[in-house]
C-alpha cells in the first residue's frame, strides 16, 4: 500500500515538472500540444467508459464534444453577448451532452450493437451539418473571441508570473487540464469497481447471461452511454475556453475514430492504457510534420500529405490490433486472460461456447 | 411542370441507386451478422476506378455510353477484389473474436479506404466529364433524362439478377441457409467461408455499378462520397429489413422517394430556412424512427435475436 502512494506522488510530481521540462527542451509549441494531449485523454476516458466499460461502439463520439464546446462558445463570448461563468458552464455542459446521449441511445440501446455505432455515426454527422447550416452558431465561420477559463479573478488565458518566472497561459492551462484528468481517472477506476461497472462488464461479455442474472441492461446501457456523453460535454466546454476559437470543422469524423483509436490502441477499459494511447496518439502526429519539409525539399513537391498519412496509419493500425492484438497495448490482467483464454494448452479451454458470435 | 411527378421520378433514380448499396450491406449481414462499414468506400472506389477510365477515354475524344460501360466493366473487377481482400484481411480473422472487434476493424477499413483514395485520386472534387448527350423526355408534366432511365433500367435488370441467383441457383440456396444457421449449412456440406467470399464477391461487384451510375448522374466525385452514401444505403436497408433482398430494393426505392419529396417541400414550406442543405438529416432521422417503431423493418422477419 504504502509503495502504491509513494509511485502515485512519484507520477504526480513527474506530471508538474513535464510543462517546464519540455518547455526547455523543445520549445512552448509543445507544452501547447501537451495540453492538447490531456484534453484528448480525457475525451478517451470518457470513450472507454462506453466502449471499454460497457462494449458499446460510439463512432460519433465528437458530437457531444462539439455540444460542449457550442455550449461555451456561445454562453461566453461576444457571439450573443453572454458572459456565463465556467462554473455554471461545465456541469450545463455534462448535462446537456448526457441528455443527447439519452435521447440518441433511448431509441437504440435496446437492440443490436451494430444499430448503436451506426447511429452515433450519423449523429456526429448530423450535428456538424446543424452547426455548419444554422445562423445561430454562426454557421461554417464558426465562433471567435471566446473567453478564456476564469475562475474567481484568476484567469487561465494570461500570464502569470510564479517565483520569478513569467508563466504564459497555457502553463495554467496544463495544471488546470492535469487536474480534472485526475478527477476523471478517479471517478473512471471508481466506476470500473463499483457495482455499476460490474454490472457493465457483465452485459460487455455476455449481455443475455447479465439480463437473466436480473440487470436491467437497457437502463445500465443507457447509464454508460450518457455518462461518456457527459465527460465528452466537459472536455468541449474546456477546449472551446482553451482554443478561444471553435469552427464545425473541428469536429469531424475523423476525430471520432482518432479517439476510438485511442482507446483500442491503449486497452479498451484499461484507465492507465487509454490515456497512454491517447497521449501517443496526440503527440505522435507532431512527428510527421517534418515529413512534408521533408518531402518539399527533396521532391520540391509535398507527396504524401501528412494528415492524409495520419489519418492511413490510424485506420490501419485498428485493423492490426483488432486481429493481433484485441486486448490493446497496455490492457488490464483481467482483459487479457479473457482475450487469450484459448492459449492454454487445456484442450477443453478452447471448446468453451463462452462467446457466441 | 409538375413538381411532385418531379420529385418522385428523382426519388425513384437516387432510391434504386440506394438499393444497389444496400444489397451489398443487407447480403453480408444476412449471413455473417456484420455491418460492413467499408462498403460505402467500395461504392466510392468503383466511381473513382470508372472516373479514371472514363477520362481517359475521353481524353481520346471517345463518347456515348460504350465509355460509360467500359467504366463500370473496369470498375466491377477491381471492386470484387477489394471486397474479397476485405473480407479476407480484416474480417475472416475476426469471425470468432468478441463482436465489437469486427466492428472496429470494419470503420478501420472504411477510414483507410477514403484515406488510400486521397492519396491517389487527391482531395478534391474531380468531374466525370460529359461524354454523353443526355436528351429529356417529357412525361406528364415532368421531365426524365436518359441517364435517369438507363440507371432505372440497369438496377432494375440487376436487381431480378440477383433475385434469381438467391432463389433459383444452388449457390443462393447456400447462401440462405448459411444465413439461417451456418453451422449447420456447414454440416451438410457448404463451404461456408467460400459463400461468405462470394457475397462478398457480388455485393461489391454491384457497388461498383452503383459507384460507376452515382458518378455519371451527379457528375463529381470524391473521397468522401461513399460516407454518406453508404450511410443512406444502410438506412434503406433497415427500413426494408436487413437481411431481406427485397426489404433492400424496396426501402432504397422508398428512402429515395420520401428524401426527395421532404428536400423539395420542406424548402417551400419554410421558405428556405430548412433546405436541401438539411436532406442528409432526413435519412437519418428516418432510420431512427424505423429503429423505434419497427425495428425488424417492412419486409424482415420479425425474429429473435440468436444466442
Amino acid at each position: 500500500m504504502k509503495s502504491k502512494v509513494l509511485i502515485a506522488l512519484l507520477l504526480i510530481a513527474c506530471a508538474a515538472a513535464l510543462p517546464f521540462a519540455t518547455d526547455a527542451l523543445l520549445g512552448r509549441s509543445w507544452v501547447r500540444l501537451l495540453d492538447f494531449a490531456l484534453l484528448y485523454a480525457m475525451l478517451a476516458l470518457g470513450l472507454n467508459i462506453v466502449v471499454g466499460y460497457a462494449g458499446l461502439l460510439d463512432l460519433g463520439y465528437v458530437a457531444f464534444y462539439a455540444v460542449g464546446a457550442y455550449l461555451y462558445a456561445m454562453l461566453a463570448s461576444p457571439h450573443i453577448g453572454m458572459h456565463w461563468p465556467i462554473w455554471t458552464l461545465l456541469p450545463m455542459g455534462a448535462l446537456l451532452a448526457a441528455s443527447f446521449g439519452a435521447v440518441l441511445g433511448a431509441p437504440t440501446l435496446g437492440l443490436r450493437g451494430d444499430y448503436l455505432a451506426i447511429v452515433t455515426m450519423g449523429f456526429g454527422e448530423i450535428i456538424r451539418i446543424f452547426l455548419r447550416n444554422l445562423s445561430l452558431t454562426n454557421g461554417p465561420a464558426g465562433i471567435d473571441l471566446i473567453d478564456p477559463i476564469q475562475i474567481g479573478g484568476f484567469s487561465f488565458g494570461a500570464s502569470h508570473s510564479l517565483l520569478g518566472w513569467d508563466l504564459p497561459g497555457i502553463y495554467s492551462y496544463y495544471f488546470l487540464f492535469l487536474g480534472l484528468t485526475g478527477v476523471i481517472v478517479l471517478i473512471s477506476n471508481r466506476l470500473a469497481d463499483s457495482r455499476i461497472g460490474r454490472a457493465w462488464a457483465a452485459i460487455r461479455e455476455d449481455e443475455i447471461a447479465a439480463k437473466s442474472m436480473g440487470l436491467n441492461t437497457r437502463h445500465l446501457k443507457l447509464l454508460a452511454f450518457a455518462m461518456g456523453a457527459a465527460f465528452g460535454g466537459v472536455s468541449g466546454v474546456l477546449f472551446a475556453g482553451f482554443q478561444g476559437f471553435i469552427s464545425p470543422e473541428s469536429f469531424t469524423m475523423g476525430e471520432s475514430v482518432m479517439i476510438l483509436c485511442m482507446v483500442v490502441l491503449g486497452g479498451m477499459g484499461h484507465v492507465s492504457g487509454v490515456i497512454m494511447g491517447a497521449l501517443l496518439l496526440a503527440i505522435l502526429p507532431e512527428a510527421f510534420r517534418p515529413l512534408s519539409q521533408l518531402q518539399q525539399a527533396t521532391f520540391g513537391q509535398v507527396w504524401l500529405d501528412p494528415a492524409n498519412l495520419r489519418m492511413l496509419l490510424f485506420a490501419l493500425a485498428l485493423i492490426i490490433v483488432m486481429i493481433l492484438r484485441p486486448e490493446g497495448l497496455w490492457p488490464s490482467p483481467v482483459r487479457r486472460r479473457e482475450l487469450h483464454e484459448d492459449d492454454d494448452a487445456s484442450p477443453f479451454a478452447a471448446s468453451t461456447p463462452g462467446h457466441s458470435q | 411542370m409538375d413538381i411532385f411527378l418531379q420529385q418522385v421520378i428523382n426519388g425513384l433514380v437516387q432510391g434504386s441507386l440506394y438499393a444497389l448499396v444496400a444489397l451489398g450491406y443487407t447480403m453480408v449481414y444476412g449471413i455473417i451478422e456484420l455491418v460492413n462499414f467499408a462498403h460505402g468506400e467500395v461504392v466510392m472506389v468503383g466511381a473513382l476506378v470508372g472516373l479514371s477510365v472514363i477520362e481517359r477515354m475521353a481524353a481520346r475524344g471517345e463518347t456515348g455510353w460504350g465509355v460509360i460501360a467500359l467504366g463500370i466493366l473496369v470498375a466491377i473487377p477491381s471492386c470484387m477484389a477489394l471486397g474479397l481482400g476485405i473480407e479476407r484481411i480484416a474480417y475472416r480473422p475476426l469471425r470468432k473474436a468478441p463482436r465489437l472487434a469486427p466492428l472496429i476493424s470494419a470503420i478501420g477499413v472504411s477510414i483507410a479506404l477514403q484515406q488510400l483514395a486521397a492519396l491517389i485520386w487527391g482531395r478534391n472534387y474531380l468531374h466525370y466529364p460529359e461524354v454523353l448527350a443526355n436528351p429529356q423526355f417529357h412525361l406528364g408534366g415532368a421531365v426524365i433524362t436518359q441517364v435517369q432511365l438507363v440507371i432505372l433500367a440497369t438496377t432494375g435488370i440487376l436487381m431480378a439478377v440477383m433475385w434469381v441467383v438467391v432463389q433459383k441457383t444452388a449457390l443462393g440456396r447456400a447462401m440462405r441457409a448459411s444465413a439461417q444457421n451456418p453451422a449447420v449449412a456447414g454440416l451438410m456440406g457448404v463451404n461456408v467461408d467460400r459463400i461468405i467470399a462470394s457475397t462478398f464477391l457480388m455485393g461489391s461487384g454491384l457497388a461498383a455499378v452503383a459507384g460507376v451510375l452515382v458518378g455519371t448522374y451527379y457528375g463529381v466525385g470524391n473521397h468522401t462520397m461513399g460516407f454518406m452514401l453508404g450511410l443512406k444505403a444502410f438506412t434503406a436497408a433497415v427500413l426494408g429489413g436487413i437481411g431481406s433482398l427485397g426489404g433492400a430494393m424496396l426501402g432504397g426505392l422508398l428512402l429515395g422517394v420520401i428524401e426527395n419529396l421532404g428536400a423539395g417541400y420542406l424548402g417551400a414550406l419554410t421558405n428556405g430556412t430548412i433546405g436541401s442543405n438539411y436532406s442528409d438529416v432526413f435519412a437519418f432521422l428516418m432510420l431512427i424512427a424505423v429503429l423505434i417503431f419497427r425495428p425488424s423493418g417492412l419486409m424482415g422477419e420479425r425474429g429473435s435475436e440468436k444466442v
